[in-house]
């Protein structure tokens, strides 16, 4: 045994202060996320179902819908909402492009240190930026 | 793969292949809707009311979204179930936070097939 195995710290009761301080890399990034995204989205997904049946429910309930993401409902100014929404939209573009590198890994057996890196980082960037793009849009920039 | 009686496979390299499995398949199915929706959302047209609700119009469309909501409901549950045995370890919490999640998600398919049936 070398003397680093030695000294390695052993953790068997982790606590949150020990998470934070993890230096994971790109890939671990991805995996731990994949994992908020998914409870996430559970957690939202009334308001999602709330958010298709008031837009497809009618005319009427159309309206409504547009109307609350423009001024707000029940004392949530639209901002809160709309942040909602920016949250959601990061969480299922991260864990479907987070979902489509497991399979590409699964079909092509691309499971080298490398590969993983790189299509972590990939991951990360494609999520992040497309994010900023439809949540431009979200918020009306352009 | 015996699941019940003295001969039931409690361990192995294939206990998790069915959850693994139809992890991949729903959501394959679930990219397959988000594309349909998307492309026929993109198509020329005044963006309104009937456009959006055009998107789910075609019988294939709702045959499609039926299937998506189910296979949400199973991905999820197999997802958020392996969240509370990583994390929850007293019995009778994580018990507890599982029929939740049935709950949960049964309620929320339930209310989205009802939106669909509508149409």
């Amino acid at each position: 045994m070398t003397d680093s195995a030695k000294t390695r710290p052993a953790y068997t009761n982790i606590h949150v202060t020990q998470i934070v301080k993890y230096r994971l890399p790109p890939a671990g990034i991805v995996s731990i996320l994949h994992r908020v995204s998914g409870l996430l989205m559970f957690v939202l997904l009334p308001f999602v179902v709330w958010m298709l049946d008031s837009s497809l429910g009618s005319e009427i309930s159309y309206d409504g819908f547009t109307n609350v993401f423009a001024a707000g409902v029940v004392g949530l100014p639209a901002w809160v909402l709309k942040l909602v929404v920016l949250g959601l939209l990061w969480a299922y573009l991260h864990h479907f492009i987070a979902g489509v590198r497991h399979l590409w890994m699964d079909a092509t057996h691309s499971v080298t240190k490398a590969q993983g890196h790189s299509s972590a980082v990939i991951t990360l960037a494609l999520s992040i930026a497309l994010t900023l793009v439809l949540g431009a849009k979200l918020f009306g920039l352009y | 793969m015996s699941t019940f009686g003295s001969k039931r496979l409690v361990v192995g390299a294939h206990y998790g292949l069915r959850d693994w499995l139809a992890q991949r398949v729903t959501a394959v199915l679930m990219a397959l809707f988000t594309i349909a929706v998307l492309v026929r959302f993109l198509m020329p047209g005044e963006l309104g009311y009937d456009h959006w609700a055009g998107v789910f119009a075609p019988q294939w469309m709702k045959v499609l979204t039926f299937v998506a909501i189910v296979a949400l409901a199973y991905h999820a549950w197999v997802g958020v179930r392996d969240i509370w045995m990583d994390y929850v370890k007293p019995v009778g919490i994580r018990l507890a936070l599982q029929v939740f999640s049935i709950v949960w998600l049964l309620g929320c398919a339930g209310w989205a097939i009802q939106v669909l049936w509508r149409l």
